[in-house]
């Protein structure tokens, strides 16, 4: 297949899915069938490109142009591969999982579920593709409303408040910021391509790109820095597997994304670095860090937990872009990749927990793991790579994240990085060790509770294994983190 | 003094326009209302009319003798609006005689009132 | 045949009027006005193809010559708006069958499409002249057709909003009248070409200034610009829905087409720099936007709600008008075309809910959403284009107006633009979130989609906005074009003022 077909193929498999599904909305099984054909092409189109990519191809293509100048573009470069693979190929995952959750809980309007479950994969391969901002900006927009039905799935009064604050908040700080920033982008450099090394330099005073930097900082809200994370647990309200896939990876990645596409390719680190213009900013980045753990302690709901403990992650990466050293932006980059393994695991076990045991809350979970060891053994799993333990993945961004902090002569940062850590532990790790170690608050050991369906506890053994293989074998990954930092 | 007194034909327009505007704001009296849009209205029609005139200028109608012509323009123009007032006033009367029926009053306040309370 | 298109325009509906109102009743007038708003759409795409093409079409009526009589005079900004009202007119006409006879009472439908074609002639007639009383002229031809089509409304509100109207559109004409008149007694010429030759010389005259406040407020309670408006909301939302989705997508339309022409074409620049007139238009646009998008949000009625809406996205246009820079009247010109795409696409949706229930209330649309999906899809992407979601025709003009506002460093200008959108997700997403979020309620239970022929020309509509969000050549491109032909401005000169 040529490059260009390949790369309007990914994005556009899902959109062909999506149809399909709802064409097929009366026979579950041919439905389900064909989420799970599509997400495992869009899987093996997205390595396949990842593999020529490496080989040096040059994907580019260009659909309209709607204002001269801007124009709807897809162009593949490293950032934006790494971030395709992850979604890609955790797609093809959660769709394994998702069937046995929505039919182990017997969800309502399943085919609205999986028809813009696919149409938001659309949208965040077409973000990971963008050529240029304004592309960027159209599939980030899609992305939110592509989502909100997903939010809203339950349809009660509380998942209409959730939906109103998830939409509320990402709509308005995209428009009201994200855009500003985009148009006083536009107005200064005549140009919304992303171009390594950046278009800003020497076109923007200094100081007035500190207040442009804060506007895409605060503006790009899906990456859910304080105080605009307040979306992030409300879309908790949604299904497990959304939480899991959007709400871990694609959606909230789409804003850390962004947020380092902004910083490498139209800021540039070298103009950053040499005019300190996130100086002041990073310490909102360190905030989130800090206050997010806290949060995440007081928390007894187990996925509003994992959701602030999302908003502190997602603050890593934040704080990685805005230091713009090498090995900051490497950290920031693989962390990507790194969280959202870790994340989505310990989401599937809560999804799992909540479909055998329709448990929610933390202090539910005493002895548990006993009766569910495969999914607590997941989750234990994935709770030391989101501490950054080896041997598992999450170590290697934390690694390089720390050393960028180091580098940029920044020890304030590497204290706060080993107080999160310490708060990661505090807040993550009691929840496995209760559940294996603690006794039922009955007394007695479950007996009626057994493991969720098979497909759930397939896709958590894939992800959770993942996990270990890239603390070993990290160097796909480290490769595109390289390149995309401007490093040979 | 003279120039109150040269420039009669615009006092006379304003006050008319006044009395006009006044009536349309303040009358709650639908058919009142349109009474005092007509004055307005012809108080615009003075304007141009007066505004027409040329000093010692015959009516014009080429006639031997006669050099200097009143400007005939905005007479046929005001002919023109006279048509679209008479066609304003009309529908206007019109609408008011629909509104008597259907709310059986033609003061302002009250058809309000009747509005509000369903 | 080519010279006479300008004519043509004006003529056939005028002509045609009269006939349809004695046909016999039935579908027959229905089909006449159809056939012929569709030769109006021929006619006036043709006409701009042509002055694209060969530049400024002038026709002299009856061959007098100008300035005496009167000239007919089209460039791309008149072919552009004529296009924009026949074009609307034609999309409408399709809609118009079933939604009229559900609407309007059998008797009163010959005379339906009879107004409908006068208002036709009046709007278009106003595009197409050179002659500033020839406006006046075609001006109350359409207001005093859309007063009567408001009035069929099915509501006995429909009386008093189409008499509100009346008054206040009958002022505003005045004024229009009183202003014209004064110019005339100084120049002596009414051509506006002949009009923009004399005044510079004689701008320093308060006669001259009299008559310009005059002719701006005139037109400005036409186009209910802020805080003009108050006659719109009601009209717009007691008329069927047929008249409203043409006059909110038209009639405002044509009256900014006037005002743009006064203010760039007929009187110099520098006497407008001496006006507070630029800052009249930017303070208005603001409050515009904001106030009357707060309004919205809290209105219960739909039509009401997107009538607010309309008011704001006036404001909108206001804004680019104030700017005075090229960018600023190619955005206002752009979000005149778009604007007419997604209210039209937005009062045609509420239309198709209005025939099915017979009612535009928030509460009695609950759950609508899932039993009309079409009907609910198409207010979903007008909405977006209303909010200004890129991909969308919304989107282009708010673009095109924020870079207008920064070039000029109008960053409170900017800010209101921003949060006028974030306003409008407000309203939009209420009226979604009604439609589809909320549980069915019994009576609408047994609801089905809106019949073909209302869906058809709405979603005609819905995929304007789409296509015209992804290729702006045909938008952007005449509205920068007409942008030259209004011939603006020094921008350097006032950005000054802007920037307080």
């Amino acid at each position: 297949m040529n490059p260009e077909a390949l790369i309007l193929a990914i994005i556009l498999l899902p959109l062909f899915g999506m149809f399909g599904i709802i064409t097929s909305r009366n026979h579950p099984n041919i439905r389900e069938a064909v989420t799970l054909i599509t997400a495992s092409l869009v899987a093996i189109l997205v390595v396949s490109l990842a593999i020529q990519f490496m080989d040096g191809n040059d994907f580019a293509v260009t659909i309209a142009e709607p204002i001269p100048g801007l124009s709807i573009a897809f162009k593949v470069e490293a950032l934006g591969m790494l971030f395709a693979l992850v979604a890609g190929l955790l797609w093809l995952v959660t769709s394994i999982y998702s069937i046995g959750y929505m039919r182990g809980h017997k969800e309502k309007n399943q085919t609205r579920f999986y028809a813009a479950f696919a149409l938001a994969i659309s949208c965040t391969m077409a973000v990971a593709f963008s050529a240029n901002l304004f592309t960027l900006f159209l599939f980030y927009e899609l992305l939110t409303l592509s989502t909100y039905p997903l939010v809203t799935h339950a349809g009660t009064d509380e998942a209409r408040r959730g939906g109103r604050t998830y939409l509320g908040i990402l709509l308005g700080t995209s428009i009201g910021l994200f855009l500003l920033g985009i148009l006083v982008t536009w107005f200064v450099a005549g140009t919304l391509d992303f171009q390594q090394g950046g278009i800003l330099a020497g076109k923007l005073d200094p100081a007035w790109a500190g207040l442009l930097y804060a506007l895409f900082l605060f503006g790009i809200g899906k990456a859910a820095i304080m105080p605009f994370h307040r979306w992030l647990p409300a879309a908790m309200v949604a299904p497990t597997p959304v939480s899991a896939l959007l709400h871990a990876v694609a959606v909230v990645k789409v804003g850390v994304f962004t947020l380092l596409k902004v910083t490498i390719y139209i800021f540039g680190s070298d103009f950053i670095l040499s005019n300190d213009i996130t100086g002041g900013l990073i310490w909102v980045a360190a905030a989130t860090i800090l206050f997010a753990s806290m949060i995440a302690m007081t928390k007894d709901n187990l996925k509003a937990r994992l959701a602030y403990s999302t908003v502190s992650q997602l603050s890593y990466i934040t704080l990685g872009a805005m230091l713009a050293s090498k090995a900051g932006l490497m950290g920031a980059s693989m962390h990507i990749a790194m969280h959202a393994f870790a994340k989505i695991t310990l989401f599937f076990a809560a999804g799992a927990i909540f479909v055998a045991t329709h448990k929610k809350l933390v202090s539910e979970l005493d002895g548990l793991g006993r009766a569910m060891p495969i999914t607590f053994t997941a989750f234990f799993i994935a709770t030391l790579s989101i501490i950054g333990l080896p041997p598992l993945g999450g170590m290697w961004s934390k690694w390089y994240l720390g050393l960028g902090a180091v580098e940029t002569g920044q020890l304030l940062l590497v204290a706060v990085l080993m107080l999160s850590s310490l708060l990661n532990i505090a807040y993550l790790l009691p929840i496995p060790i209760r559940a294996f170690f603690s006794k039922p608050a009955s007394g007695s050991h479950y007996t009626e509770i057994t493991e969720a369906p098979k497909t759930m506890l397939l896709a958590m053994i894939i992800t959770s294994i993942t996990c270990v293989i890239l603390f070993f074998y990290p160097d796909p990954l480290y490769q595109l983190a390289t390149l995309a930092t401007g490093g040979s | 003094m003279d120039f109150f007194i040269s420039h009669y034909n615009y006092w006379i327009v304003i006050f008319l326009m006044m009395v006009g505007l006044y009536t349309v704001i303040n009358r709650g009296n639908l058919i009142k209302k349109i009474i005092g849009l007509n004055i307005f209205q012809v108080s615009v029609f003075f304007l141009y009319i007066s505004i027409g005139t040329v000093k010692e200028g015959a009516a014009p109608i080429i006639t031997e003798g006669v050099k200097l012509y009143s400007n005939p323009l905005p007479h046929v123009l005001i002919l023109t609006a006279i048509v679209v007032g008479v066609a304003t006033t009309a529908l206007g009367l019109a609408l008011v005689v629909r509104i008597k029926e259907s709310y059986g009053t033609i003061e302002e306040d009250e058809i309000h009132e009747m509005d509000h309370s369903l | 045949m080519g010279n006479h298109i300008s004519l043509l325009l004006v003529v056939i509906p005028l002509i045609a009027a009269p006939i349809v109102a004695v046909l016999p009743r039935g579908r027959l007038p229905w089909l006449a006005t159809l056939i012929i708003t569709f030769i109006c759409a021929v006619l006036a795409s043709s006409q701009l193809w042509m002055v694209l093409n060969d530049g400024v079409i002038s026709y002299e009526l009856g061959g007098w010559a100008p300035p005496w009589g009167i000239e007919y005079r089209i460039d791309a900004v008149n072919a552009l708006v004529a296009l924009i009202v026949a074009a609307i007119a034609a999309i409408t006409l399709p809609y118009a069958l079933l939604s009229a006879e559900k609407e309007i009472p059998q008797q009163q439908i010959p005379l339906f499409y009879s107004a409908f074609l006068l208002c036709l002639t009046g709007l278009l007639g106003i595009t197409q002249t050179g002659d500033l009383f020839n406006v006046f002229v075609f001006l109350e031809i359409s207001s005093l057709s859309s007063y009567a089509l408001i009035s069929l409304g099915r509501n006995r509100q429909a009386l008093t909003s189409a008499y509100q109207y009346l008054i206040m559109g009958t002022i505003g004409a005045t004024f229009f009248l009183i202003g014209v008149g004064l110019i005339y007694s100084q120049t002596g010429t009414l051509n506006m070409q002949d009009l923009a030759k004399l005044l510079p010389e004689l701008a320093h005259l308060k006669t001259v200034h009299t008559g310009f406040a005059f002719i701006m407020i005139g037109i400005a309670l036409k186009l209910a610009m802020y805080p003009l408006h108050l006659w719109l909301p009601n009209a717009y939302t007691y008329a069927p829905s047929v008249v409203t989705v043409f006059l909110a997508a038209t009639a405002t339309k044509v009256a900014i087409y006037i005002m743009l022409r006064v203010l760039f074409t007929i009187f110099p620049n520098d006497f407008l720099l001496a006006t507070p007139t630029y800052d009249i238009f930017i303070l208005s646009g603001m409050a515009a936007i904001i106030i009357a998008s707060i309004y919205a949000i809290y209105q219960s009625n739909i039509k009401k709600l997107l009538a607010y809406s309309s008011v704001a996205q006036i404001g909108y246009i206001a804004l680019g008008i104030g700017f005075a820079s090229s960018k600023g009247i190619t955005a206002a010109l752009v979000h005149l075309f778009n604007h007419a795409l997604m209210k039209a696409a937005l009062f045609m949706a509420v239309g198709a809910i209005i025939y099915r229930i017979g009612s535009c209330n928030m509460k009695n649309i609950n759950g609508l959403g899932k039993q009309m999906p079409w009907t609910f899809g198409a207010i979903v992407i007008a909405g977006l284009s209303l909010i200004g979601i890129p991909g969308t025709a919304g989107f282009i003009s708010k673009w095109y107006l924020v870079t207008a506002a920064l070039e000029q460093q109008a960053w409170i200008s900017v800010a209101v633009i921003l949060f006028g959108s974030l306003l409008a997700v407000i309203y939009i997403g209420k009226l979604i979130e009604a439609l589809y979020f909320k549980p069915v309620t019994d009576s609408n239970q047994s609801v089905q989609e809106a019949p073909l022929l209302l869906l058809v020309p709405l979603w005609v509509l819905v995929c304007a906005n789409i296509y015209f969000g992804l290729d702006t050549s045909l938008t952007v491109g005449v509205a920068e074009k007409a942008a030259d032909v209004l011939g603006v401005i020094n921008t350097s000169s006032i950005s000054g003022v802007m920037n307080k």
